[in-house]
Parts: C-alpha cells; sequence; structure tokens
C-alpha cells in the first residue's frame, strides 16, 4: 500500500492489556478463574497459568463443555473467564451461552478472543462476523466491545466489579488509542468521543478509530460531527441513538461484523420506530457476504469499512 | 421466586433421620413410599396440566427418592449454601418428578405443583433456577447438565470445597456429544467429587435407543471415557443408595441405573408413546389405583 508518511499512532493488540489486566486482578480476587479451550496461547494466558496454575482450566478443544463448564464454575462461586477465538465460542457453543449463561443467569464471562477478521487470510470460517447477530437477542447477556486497550481494561474490571453474564469481544487487529484516562465505560452507555449536529457515526470495536479519522475529515470540510463510540452493544444505548435521531440529520453506523443483526440493526431498530419526524437517514456499514482471502487490513478496505467510506457515507446521507 | 415451606422442610429433615436411622428393609419401605407419593404427584401435575413427559417423569422418580431422600447433604431451607452437595437434572423435561421431590423436601410449597405449566407459574415445563429455589441449572436443551456438573465439581477443587455433584441424564441424551466431551474432561481433571447417572430406560421420544442411535455398550463406553462404572436396578433404592457412595478410584463415578419408562403404571411401562402422552381422566383413575396410597 502507498500513502503519505505521516506518523501513524501507534498501536496495540487488546489481547495483551486484556491479560495483564486479567492477572492483576486475579492476585487480588481468587474467585477469579480463566477457562479456554486449547487457547492459552492465542488467548493471552500464558502469564496466568504461570502464575495461578490451579486456576486455569483448559477443556481442550471442546467449546460447548467450555461454556457449561464456565457456568458451573459461576455456580460454585468463582468468576471465570472464558476464553476462545471468538468464532468458536459463539458459534459452536451458542445453545450453552443461551441455556447455561444467559437464561440461567451464571455470571460468566465470555471472551471472544480475535473477533471480527483478525484472524485475515484463515477465512470466513475463523472470522467472527456473526457474533453479535447471535448474541444481541439473549436477554441478560452483556455484550461489550471495547474499541482499545485501555476500554478493554475496564471491561474486564467492570466484569469482576459486578459479575453477570458477558460477552466480551477482545481485539486481536491492532488498533490505536481513542479513549484517555479521564473515559468512563458505563455499563449500557456510549460514549461520546466528540459532539457534533450535521451527522452522527456510531463505531464500535476497530471502527472507533477510523470513526474519529472520518470526523476530522468531515471537519475540514465545515461538517460537524458526532462520534458515538459503541462499547456496550447489550445494554443498547437507546438514548444516544434517540438523541443522535433528534439532534442531527443521519446517523452512519461501523462495525467489523455482519449487518444483518448486529451494532447497525440495533440502532435502525430503535430509529424506525421513532415518532414521525424524528425518524434520520441511516446507512449501515458492515459485512454482507462471506470474506474472500485476504488480510484484515485488505478486508476492512474491500468492505468499505474505512475512514474514506465512513465520511463517504455521512456526505451522501447528507447530500453534500 | 418461591420460597421454603419450613413445615415442609421439617417433615423432610424428620424423614431423613428416620431413613438414616433404619435397618435396611424398614429403609426400603421408607424410599419406596416417598417415591409413590412423587408418581402420583406427575400423574395428578401432568393430569391437570394436560403436558409434560411421564414415562421419563416415572423412570427417573427412584434415582431422585434415593437422592433425596438419602445421600444430598443439603438444607431446603438454604437452597444457596455454599457447600450443598448439587443434583442437576440434565434431563430437564422430566421436570414434574423433580419438581415434586423438591417440594416434598420443602424447598417450596406443595401446593405450588397445582400450576404446572400454567400461565406464568414458576414451575415450566423445563427447570428454570431463576424461579425455583432447589435448581441448579437451567435445563431442557439435551448434553447441558453434564458440562455444567464438571464445572460445579472443578470448582469444588479450586476452592478446597467437600460438596458433591450429581448429574442425572437421560440415555437417549448420551447421544449428544457435549457429554462425551464433558466426560473426557471430567476423567481427566479427576473430579471424583462427580457423579453422573443414567436413566437407563432403553427408550427415547422416538423409538428404543438401540434402534435410534445404539448406546450399548454403555458401560465400556464409559469405562473408556475414565468413569467409574456401576450398573444398578434403578428402581432399587437401597442398589441406588449404594452406587451414590464416592468414589473409590480418584475417577468419576458413572451410575447406569436400569429402569423401566413409565415404571409403575403397567399400561404405560416399557412403551414408547407414553413418551409424552397425556392420560386422560380414565387412565389417570387407574393410574392413581394401580399406584395405591401413601401411608
Amino acid at each position: 500500500m502507498t500513502g503519505l508518511t505521516v506518523a501513524e499512532p501507534t498501536t496495540y493488540d487488546n489481547r495483551a492489556a486484556f491479560a495483564e489486566e486479567l492477572v492483576e486482578l486475579a492476585r487480588a480476587d481468587e474467585r477469579i478463574v480463566a477457562v479456554c479451550n486449547d487457547s492459552v496461547g492465542s488467548s493471552n494466558l500464558v502469564a496466568f497459568r504461570r502464575e495461578f496454575p490451579d486456576r486455569l482450566v483448559n477443556v481442550g478443544i471442546a467449546e460447548q463443555n467450555m461454556v457449561g463448564v464456565g457456568a458451573g464454575l459461576a455456580a460454585a462461586g468463582l468468576v471465570p473467564f472464558v476464553c476462545a477465538a471468538a468464532p468458536f465460542l459463539t458459534g459452536r457453543a451458542l445453545e450453552q451461552i443461551k441455556a447455561d449463561v444467559a437464561y440461567s443467569q451464571h455470571p460468566v464471562v465470555l471472551c471472544g478472543m480475535s473477533p471480527g477478521m483478525a484472524y485475515g487470510e484463515l477465512g470466513p470460517t475463523h472470522h467472527s462476523v456473526e457474533d453479535l447477530s447471535w448474541l444481541r437477542p439473549l436477554p441478560g447477556l452483556d455484550i461489550v466491545v471495547p474499541a482499545d486497550r485501555r476500554q478493554t481494561r475496564l471491561a474486564v474490571r467492570q466484569a469482576v466489579a459486578d459479575p453477570r453474564p458477558t460477552f466480551i469481544r477482545v481485539g486481536r487487529y491492532k488498533v490505536p488509542d481513542v479513549t484517555t484516562d479521564d473515559d468512563v465505560l458505563d455499563r449500557g452507555r456510549f460514549l461520546q468521543h466528540r459532539p457534533g449536529r450535521d451527522v452522527t457515526v456510531i463505531a464500535t470495536g476497530t471502527m472507533v478509530a477510523r470513526a474519529l479519522d472520518a470526523a476530522e475529515r468531515l471537519a475540514a470540510v465545515g461538517v460537524s460531527v458526532r462520534v458515538l463510540n459503541a462499547a456496550y452493544i447489550a445494554p443498547l444505548d437507546v438514548d444516544a441513538i434517540t438523541s443522535a435521531a433528534r439532534g442531527t440529520r443521519a446517523i452512519v453506523t461501523a462495525e467489523e461484523a455482519n449487518v444483518a443483526g448486529g451494532l447497525g440493526a440495533a440502532v435502525a431498530s430503535v430509529v424506525a420506530q421513532l415518532e414521525d419526524g424524528a425518524r434520520v437517514p441511516l446507512r449501515i456499514l458492515g459485512l454482507h457476504e462471506f470474506a474472500p482471502t485476504g488480510s484484515t487490513a485488505e478486508l476492512l478496505e474491500h468492505f468499505g469499512l474505512t475512514a474514506t467510506r465512513i465520511a463517504d457515507a455521512a456526505r451522501e446521507l447528507l447530500g453534500s | 421466586m418461591l420460597v421454603a415451606d419450613e413445615i415442609q422442610v421439617a417433615e423432610w429433615r424428620a424423614f431423613r433421620e428416620r431413613v438414616a436411622g433404619a435397618a435396611p428393609d424398614e429403609r426400603a419401605a421408607l424410599l419406596r413410599q416417598n417415591a409413590t407419593r412423587i408418581r402420583r404427584s406427575i400423574i395428578e401435575m401432568i393430569s391437570t396440566a394436560r403436558q409434560g413427559h411421564v414415562g421419563g417423569d416415572l423412570s427417573v422418580t427412584d434415582i431422585l427418592t434415593a437422592l433425596y431422600g438419602a445421600v444430598l447433604r443439603i438444607d431446603p431451607a438454604d437452597p444457596h449454601r455454599r457447600d450443598r452437595d448439587r443434583l442437576i437434572l440434565s434431563k430437564g423435561h422430566c421436570a414434574a418428578a423433580l419438581y415434586s421431590t423438591l417440594a416434598f423436601a420443602g424447598y417450596f410449597p406443595p401446593s405450588a405443583l397445582g400450576r404446572f405449566m400454567g400461565p406464568f407459574s414458576p414451575l415450566n415445563g423445563h427447570p428454570n433456577r431463576t424461579k425455583v429455589p432447589g435448581v441448579e441449572t437451567n435445563t431442557g436443551p439435551l448434553g447441558h447438565g453434564l458440562p455444567v456438573a464438571v464445572g460445579e465439581a472443578k470448582g469444588a477443587k479450586i476452592l478446597g470445597l467437600g460438596y458433591r455433584v450429581f448429574v442425572v441424564l437421560g440415555d437417549g441424551e448420551m447421544q449428544e456429544g457435549s457429554n462425551w466431551e464433558a466426560l473426557m474432561s471430567a476423567s481427566h481433571h479427576r473430579l471424583d467429587n462427580l457423579t453422573a447417572v443414567i436413566d437407563r430406560n432403553r427408550l427415547q421420544q422416538g423409538a428404543r435407543t438401540e434402534e435410534t442411535n445404539g448406546l450399548d455398550p454403555l458401560d465400556q463406553r464409559l469405562a473408556a471415557f475414565g468413569c467409574e462404572v456401576r450398573s444398578v436396578d434403578g428402581h432399587d433404592h437401597l442398589q441406588l443408595v449404594s452406587a451414590f457412595t464416592p468414589s473409590t478410584t480418584g475417577r468419576p463415578v458413572a451410575v447406569i441405573a436400569n429402569t423401566i419408562k413409565g415404571k409403575g403404571v403397567s399400561f404405560m411401562e416399557d412403551r414408547v408413546e407414553w413418551h409424552h402422552k397425556v392420560p386422560d381422566p380414565d387412565q389417570v383413575t387407574a393410574a392413581l389405583a394401580e399406584l395405591g396410597e401413601t401411608a
């Protein structure tokens, strides 16, 4: 790829922050255990295993059992972090997540590692772009998609401070910092990164940095963009969506996920049910099909999940 | 959420003491009497609800009777105490048997049984732990209870707690791959505090297990997965109680409880259609007459 050699921001693999935070918390809280499916390495649990060998339960390549075991550990009074590559955790063990975790209300923390198209060339079997659609209909299950390493740490802390059925997307594709030490992770609330009056971009996970980039570009041409970070997909921040519809003239959503049932669909459902006059045009950016072969960066480009395309979508909706 | 019935709890405690202090013959008679009470309750619940899984309810009754009457270290007045023994009914469709057992142990008033599967009743067709005290995890889809039981047993080891975990499965349910995943990990983690009880009535919803997707040799398969296997008459309470003693090998225990689906009502016994057929009023009368009165 070519481009200007301006200083690119440093980017980070959120799994590292996840693993460090988990170990730190586990030192002070003996209830914390980790469960994995032969994914000690890919779930960044090597340090956890070194320090707490008796608190790591590796069930081998058996995801249905893994999630059930997590529910049982929670029922025993522990706080289990069930870590596995997101596609296998959410796809193979979906019924366990539904019945054993969400419906049973066992406080299991499901950690979907390397979500979205983080596994690039490994292909659609290894992409987790359906997870948001699969999990959103499950009542009582929080869905957290941290946008950077700081939000990842906060998500882990939140899960320990207030154990409840939770799914956390723990990103592998490197992202720059988008939050500061002053930013909090409020359960069920989007984080507003910048105010705006023309258009709102609601982005989640890897897309937040790109949304902020798009907002910068649009600001340069006089378009005022509100950027909301959907760190919580569930509970959904209906108030923020409603005020975006009322306070700006259009909404663009961006997610590294399939558009059928994810963040954009959630936003659309809220907007479509607003009273006459409050509905605004909406564009949902995401995947519509199985990905071709490519690196994560190439695939994000392929599906238009870039700052450029976010900005284009905003301008199209505004008719400018 | 239903709450404990103190009078019923006191009765149950007295019953447990009588069972514990009785000579074998008398112990068997006491447990048999309680099983009859549960079977009558099952018939009445299903008759009222016009729904349910009577065949499997009647085959699992003696297993539950033995566990709650003579084995589990539990306090129905304090259903969440940390060191309680756990019982998971993985064959959740046999909720009527579990609910009757729990109610007679005092987890909630037996009067609630009359609302089985009624509108907004806490007693759903499949057990829900957020509504019914004594239910450890929500079951219904098959192949879920054993993995959760493995987690509870592993949790006891991590926490240094001495409780035991029992999970009751249907035999047809052993066709679910998740159960074999769970058994592999149970033996790998040497969960000698786990007992899986298989209600081997040899019938599943559509046909005989061996005509559907054969399980035999079930004992050898369970042993090959690392279990200490015990095969017993699943309607003989004393055999069951003896099979529910702790592991002697450091390995998880699998009890094959050989049962008869529909046990206790001759026209239902070993007949596939009684998996979830609902008896008509004459059949209810006949079933109750055959089961007999409890003292």
